[in-house]
């Protein structure tokens, strides 16, 4: 019944780590594949879009089997570790976001940024928009390309591909669904709390994954992973409590001056 | 070429922010490790929380850093 638990507690938690973190990437793929339909029409968009998710296909792939072949340790110390990189920058931005040291990504101004980008480049001669094809093709494609690396390290070092991918499938069908209804960027969807936990998450499970590679013996075996997405938790909200004491120590002089911390949107 | 460096520059990206908290998590990393293989310190049942409780505060050390910039 325990080793059940463990084991739904360990599923559970991977696939709502991959959903999430599947959730802020491809919202942020749909943004510029949505300013491609509506500037260069619907048909580049939903080209490059496939060949973009077949590209990915093809990375999953070969790189699913590939890792069945490493030792685990190995796995669990080289993904733990590129994870546990992951999971501290996502969670280190997602601070100064909270903490407004950086500015808030703004999907409604980048949608603005990208259509007038893809106007400037004119209208296409001919039926083929090569243009559209590859700006959408590269973005589900970059977007997509952590998505899969997120799946694979979330789910590799523990058996947890299958629930790992369905967290993904399902944030894709959410964000599409989501799309073909509203047909403008999802801007309603808290991004920076979604990266918050999900940097949380990945963090947590990072640190797990390379404390086993490593030979630790964590204590209360698999039930250590819920104790570590505590942890850090409390730690990302005590930097940000931090971060915005320091900002507000030094905002009356940066206040004087005019000045203005971060202003950069997007990545 | 330019195309090959940028889509590694794109790759480290992924994983680098601030570049001393990644290479100071990876030093860490190491220490833990090493030291628990050669000379079991910390010892097994405490490694994973050494390695968490250094990870942690190299995460708020760097959050607090940014905000002082």
């Amino acid at each position: 019944m325990t080793g059940l638990a463990i084991g739904w507690t360990h599923a559970g938690t991977s696939a709502l780590a991959a959903f999430l973190a599947s959730l802020v990437e491809f919202t942020e793929a749909m943004t510029v594949v949505l300013a491609v339909g509506a500037v260069r029409g619907w048909r580049g968009a939903v080209i490059g879009s496939i060949a973009g998710l077949a590209a990915l296909l093809v990375l999953v792939a070969v790189l699913g089997p590939a890792l069945t072949r490493i030792p685990l340790g190995l796995v669990q110390v080289a993904v733990g570790g590129l994870l546990l990189l992951f999971g501290l920058r996502w969670l280190r931005k997602a601070a100064l976001r909270s903490a407004g040291v950086i500015a808030l990504r703004d999907e409604t101004e980048i949608y603005a940024t990208q259509t007038a980008t893809l106007r400037a480049h004119g209208v296409a001669a001919g039926g083929w928009d090569r243009v559209a094809v590859s700006t959408s093709f590269k973005i589900v494609l970059l977007e997509g390309v952590e998505v899969v690396f997120i799946v694979v390290a979330v789910g590799a070092g523990g058996g947890l591909l299958l629930p790992a991918s369905a967290g993904a499938l399902a944030a894709l069908v959410v964000v599409v669904l989501l799309g073909l209804a509203l047909h403008r960027p999802v801007a309603s969807i808290p991004e920076n709390t979604l990266k918050f936990l999900v940097g949380v998450l990945l963090s947590a499970f990072g640190t797990f994954w390379l404390g086993e590679g490593i030979g630790a013996a964590w204590p209360g075996a698999d039930w250590s992973l819920p104790a570590l997405i505590v942890g850090y938790l409390a730690v990302a909200i005590g930097a940000v409590a931090l971060a915005r004491m320091q900002r507000g120590a030094a905002g009356g002089v940066a206040g004087k001056v005019g000045g203005r911390v971060g202003g950069r949107v997007g990545e | 070429m330019n195309a090959i460096r940028a889509g590694f520059a794109e790759l480290a990206g992924l994983f680098v922010d601030d570049g001393s908290l990644a290479l100071l998590a990876v030093i860490w990393a190491v220490l833990v490790g090493l030291g628990l293989r050669l000379l079991h310190v910390p010892p097994a049942n405490l490694a994973g929380i050494v390695l968490f409780a250094g990870l942690a505060a190299l995460l708020a050390a760097s959050v607090w850093r940014a905000a002082r910039r």
